[in-house]
């Protein structure tokens, strides 16, 4: 708003986009949205240090498949935070849709479809409540999903007593527990991780698209998208409904990995929020990778994984997770100010800490 | 604006030291001194929750005659010390307040069913009036706050007390004994024996010694358990592991544990990764919740089932029952929810009354495994076995459909 | 907002505190023709002091935290600050009167160091407040379950008796916290630190330029939360008896403290806002609750009831503009999205 691209900034710029596609991916790399890879790829190398049967193809599908229902919520929580806002009523989301599939699904084959349409349905409501909430009536979206997150979790309780009746019928949860037997050399492609790669591929198209330009914009600056003519409200609301919808995917799947019990989906959004930041997103909006938020759940769920192998005292995890989670986002904050004084020009000493966003754009661009 | 706020800020604090200096009044239920010797002993050993005196008598206790009809478990008791309740007794329906730590998992839900039946029959026969129930949502604070609350604005007759945590309660407990009415504590204790009556089963050193023991016969030493724990700090989950680890190690047998809050997506986690480092032959758990997580994770990993204690929780039961494998239900006997109102009803009477009245708690091994799936069919997955309100209204409809109030 | 000030209504002209206020006023009205349903007296002493004990632990992390989301920060460690509190001074105190002043203030003296770290992380490390501080909690909440299996010390009769006296139905344990109240008023009002917070949470760019040293407000603000949040310890250490390692955490406190705050018309995003709304918001939650209590309403469906008035609250004054904001640092409309720069990155990116 005070000032302007000057020419010197925008030669840099137009330099920086010109630059050579190694160095360019290596740059990528040092942006926050990139660093979360090389994190994961040193916790996966840590984890086959530890136990080198990790690293065989089948085991470590596995994983990919296990790791799913998270990444999935994360890539649904992403869309809210890039657009400035919070799902908190995502661990919620995914109990009731749990519960619904274990009461309403029973034994009877006949019934999964009907009820898997009834479950989108209703992700597609809450989301939707949550927006309008949200957008028309100016409450603060913390609050609105906190509030969806109390009331939602209480309602199922007392509708169910507490219980569930019991899991559903094998076909609904052949869904997150099966997958396609006798692939070579991986034995097995479990469904969650087809499902995870055409989410991911859905959400990478989408952020490409009008949609995901003008929901980042959104996020960035709600006034300058609403004077461009953006629907802000409209787009909004429909990223809480993405994110509903996720955590309705991820519920799907725990179903059949995990079962059904009330306590799945527990602290799913506090998981899901660590691990968007832990992907570089900037909570508050404007900035960040979907990718990279999938990513973030992949580093998370290895995390948890090698403190397992390594045989860290149970009571002591997590510290060791909070200690992890603090020193990679401060260590991306750092990036951010070393590429705001390395690359970007002088004129930006004199800024505060959250202009940094301005290069992290041109980064942001590069690896989009 | 400013200036509104700060008046506000002037007349607060003058009002908070005009009133600091006037004289207070203290509440003269709180007593200097809470039950002799309740003080809980700042000791931080590796064995702080192991008590070797406890475990023998639960060691002892397990094989026990129990005094009573063997087909009402829940009025069953270990002969000992009685009281002598005649000077409580008093004539028609009686109002009862119960001050409950929570309904957050399955199992106190469960008995929280049973006990509503299990009141409207004494409501029928007139020992009842009404009872009063202040639910403190897991938090000790809630809990002090809604005894102290029965004690001035209840009216009760009777207290029924299910403390959240043992030592932070007890001071609150002896208030309402101080009130000279009847006093039932139940579930997990406090650290005095005010109460006219405290019912619990045998106890968790009892569900660690019948449940590793069960282990340790079948497995070999060096066979790898994976011990699965909802969460630490909770004096009845505490014991159970304190008495398994204790003849774990006796019996040479290597036992990893693990916190898991109860969710079935952390087990199946835990329990892959565990074979995916190497072989596990036993699954031992403090409680039945995500018991088929557990074995699933074994199924889709292709491995050997383990063998493994769960609960009388009926997806354990069923999954056991669908696997074959070689398990054993430890039971922390649910149906310990009739007994306060049916103790509060014989107090009433002026019967006498076990001072710590200790219900039976068995195991359900293999070969009874099949009738209590029969007389539990029908039931959900979150229901417990031993429930014991076969023969209460509403019987099977409202624990089918966990109605609750 | 400034839409909703053209309105010309005599509801839009209300500050947002008077509307908390109002909402209370409404839920004390229903909730006395509740109560009296039920047979009892809404305004009897026990029900009374039954209420405000309520407000008390909520009402310690609230004032705190009211200073956090000002500074533009969030404190999701309060509840594990609490449990630590509360074991350290049951620790040193040992049933020894001599001790208490020791307890008291090493347990405060911890708080504060913690407050101190999530001061630095937040403003030096650049760490968003929700995940330093979560960050915080979860290195707590694991050093507290490594160390500490169940209740730990005890604190002396004389300690004790904070909790359980009162002034007829008032308990000291609320005055204090009004106490409290009042010199964090002061200090938002009166000090220069204060200002800043305001100035800092509203727009970190504008404070920055003009002259004002982002750290010391963020660091203030958190230290004094966790030293709240300790004081919430202390005084449940006090109620208990004992101290506990889950007291904290068995009150929800982090995010019901945050839903207090914003319930009292305090801007999430920082900068506007009161104490005197948050104890307003504080209140109507004890009230909510006590209600709920003695009807006897089913404990799932408290939360259903909890989260719906939560957001319909909110909503109800979201449009109405936010007061007590010292003038001197402008007037509103200053959103902080508005940052310069932000024109040239939507032409960078198009």
């Amino acid at each position: 708003m005070s000032r302007t691209l000057t020419p010197s900034d925008r030669s840099a710029v137009l330099q920086q986009n010109r630059a050579g596609r190694g160095e360019r991916f290596l740059r990528a790399l040092r942006t926050p949205g990139g660093a979360v890879f090389v994190l994961l790829v040193a916790l996966l190398a840590a984890i086959i240090a530890v136990n080198p049967s990790f690293g065989e193809p089948d085991s470590f599908i596995r994983f990919i498949g296990r790791t799913a229902p998270i990444a999935i919520a994360a890539i649904g929580q992403y869309f809210v935070i890039v657009s400035g806002e919070f799902d908190l009523s995502m661990g919620s989301v995914v109990t009731m849709q749990v519960i619904t599939a274990g009461n309403l699904i029973g034994d009877d084959d006949a019934k999964v479809i009907p009820v898997l349409l009834l479950m989108f349905a209703l992700g597609a409501f809450i989301g939707l409540v949550n927006g309008l909430v949200t957008t028309l009536l100016r409450v603060p979206s913390f609050i609105v999903t906190l509030g969806m997150m109390l009331a939602l979790l209480g309602l199922v309780l007392f509708w169910t007593g507490g219980a569930a009746q019991g899991n559903p019928a094998d076909s609904f949860r052949q869904i997150g527990r099966g997958g396609i037997e006798g692939v070579p050399v991986l034995g097995v492609i479990p469904y969650p991780v087809i499902i995870l790669a055409a989410v991911a591929a859905l959400a990478f198209w989408l952020m490409r698209r009008p949609y995901g330009r003008t929901l980042i914009a959104a996020g960035d600056n709600p006034t300058a998208a609403a004077l461009t003519g953006a629907p802000v409200w409209w787009v909004k609301t429909r990223a809480f409904m993405l994110s509903s919808l996720a955590a309705t995917v991820s519920g799907i799947l725990l179903v059949g990995y995990a079962g059904v019990h009330p306590s799945v989906g527990r602290g799913y959004e506090f998981t899901a929020i660590t691990a968007v930041v832990l992907g570089g997103v900037v909570l508050g909006g404007g900035r960040g990778w979907v990718l990279s938020a999938a990513a973030g759940a992949f580093a998370l769920e290895s995390l948890f994984t090698l403190l397992n192998f390594v045989g860290v005292q149970s009571t002591w995890r997590d510290s060791v997770q909070g200690a992890i989670i603090i020193v990679a986002v401060a260590a991306a904050a750092k990036t951010w100010q070393r590429k705001r004084k390395g690359t970007a020009a002088p004129a930006q000493e004199a800024q505060p800490p959250k202009k940094a966003k301005q290069s992290e754009h041109h980064n942001g661009t590069t690896a989009r | 604006m400013r200036n509104q706020s700060i008046r506000t800020a002037v007349t607060l604090a003058a009002a908070t030291s005009l009133l600091a200096l006037a004289a207070c009044t203290t509440d003269p239920s709180v007593t200097e001194d809470p039950g002799g010797s309740a003080a809980a002993s700042p000791e931080a050993t590796e064995q702080e929750w192991f008590d070797q005196a406890l475990y023998d008598e639960q060691f002892e206790q397990r094989t026990a005659d129990f005094v009573g009809d063997p087909e009402k478990p829940y009025l069953q008791y270990i002969a000992g010390e009685m009281k002598d309740t005649s000077d409580l007794a008093v004539e028609g329906a009686q109002k009862v307040c119960f001050a409950n730590a929570s309904i957050s998992n399955p199992w106190r839900q469960t008995g929280w069913i049973t006990m509503n039946q299990q009141l409207k029959v004494l409501q029928d026969s007139g020992v009842i009036s009404e009872m009063e129930t202040r639910d403190a949502k897991d938090n000790d604070n809630t809990q002090i706050a809604d005894i102290d609350y029965f004690i001035k604005e209840g009216n009760c007759d009777a207290f029924i007390i299910s403390p959240n945590s043992t030592a932070a309660l007890t001071p609150a407990v002896e208030r309402a004994c101080d009130t000279g009415k009847p006093v039932v504590v139940f579930d997990r204790g406090v650290e005095t024996d005010c109460a006219t009556t405290f019912i619990h089963p045998i106890g968790g050193f009892a569900w660690g010694i019948d449940s590793a023991t069960f282990l340790s016969e079948r497995l070999q030493e060096g066979d790898k358990v994976v011990a699965l724990r909802i969460l630490p700090g909770v004096d009845v989950l505490e014991h159970r592991w304190a008495a398994a680890e204790k003849i774990f190690t006796e019996n040479g047998i290597e036992a990893t544990d693990y916190f898991t809050g109860a969710d079935p997506t952390e087990i199946k986690k835990i329990i892959s990764d565990e074979l995916a480092t190497g072989d596990v032959q036993g699954i031992w758990m403090d409680a039945g919740d995500g018991a088929v997580a557990a074995i699933e994770a074994f199924e889709d990993a292709g491995k050997d089932l383990p063998v493994m204690t769960g609960e009388d929780e009926m997806s354990f039961l069923r999954k056991w029952k669908e696997t074959g494998i070689d398990a054993l239900a430890p039971v922390y006997s649910n149906f310990q929810w009739r007994t306060p109102l049916l103790a509060l009803e014989k107090i009433f009477k002026g019967e006498e009354v076990p001072a710590e009245w200790v219900l039976p708690q068995e195991p359900i091994p293999a070969d009874e495994l099949d009738q209590w799936l029969e007389l539990n069919e029908g039931m959900p997955d979150g229901h417990y076995a031993k429930f014991g309100g076969e023969d209460l209204p509403g019987y099977p409809e409202v624990w089918q459909e966990r109605q609750m109030p | 907002m400034n839409k909703a000030r053209g309105d010309g209504s005599i509801f839009s002209r209300l500050s947002s505190t008077h509307i908390v206020y109002l909402v209370a006023l409404l839920t004390l009205a229903v909730g006395s023709v509740l109560v009296a349903t039920a047979g009892r007296s809404f305004f009897s002493p026990g029900n009374i002091s039954s209420i405000l004990t309520g407000t008390s632990v909520l009402g310690f992390i609230a004032i705190g935290q009211t200073l956090v989301i000002l500074v533009g920060s969030l404190d999701l460690s309060v509840p594990y600050v609490t449990s630590l509190a509360s074991l350290i001074a049951a620790g040193v105190m040992a049933n020894n009167s001599a001790n208490i002043l020791a307890g008291v203030l090493l347990a405060l003296g911890v708080s504060a160091v913690i407050g101190l770290f999530n001061g630095l992380i937040v403003s030096g490390l650049k760490v968003h407040g929700f995940i330093a501080t979560l960050g915080m909690g979860l290195i707590i909440s694991g050093f507290l379950a490594t160390n500490f299996k169940g209740s730990f010390g005890q604190t002396p009769f004389s300690f004790r008796l904070v909790g359980a006296t009162g002034l007829g139905p008032v308990p000291i344990s609320t005055l204090i916290m009004l106490a409290c109240a009042a010199l964090a008023m002061l200090l938002l009002h009166r000090t220069r630190v204060g200002h800043q917070i305001y100035a800092v949470g509203g727009n970190p760019n504008v404070a920055r330029m003009s002259g004002i040293r982002i750290q010391t407000p963020v660091i203030t603000a958190h230290v004094i939360c966790s030293v709240m949040a300790g004081m919430a310890g202390l005084l449940l250490a006090s109620r208990l008896g004992v101290g506990s390692p889950t007291v904290g955490s068995q009150g929800g406190y982090d995010l019901l403290s945050i839903a207090a705050v914003v319930l009292g018309g305090t801007l999430l995003a920082g900068g506007k806002g009161s104490i005197t709304g948050t104890l307003g918001g504080v209140l109507i939650f004890a009230m909510m609750d006590n209600i709920m209590s003695v009807m006897q309403v089913n404990p799932f469906l408290k939360d259903v009831v909890r989260g719906i008035v939560i957001v319909v609250a909110v909503a109800v004054y979201a449009r109405r503009r936010i007061v007590n904001r010292p003038p001197r640092f402008g007037h509103d409309g200053h959103s902080r999205q508005e940052m310069p720069g932000t024109e040239e990155t939507q032409e960078v990116r198009a």
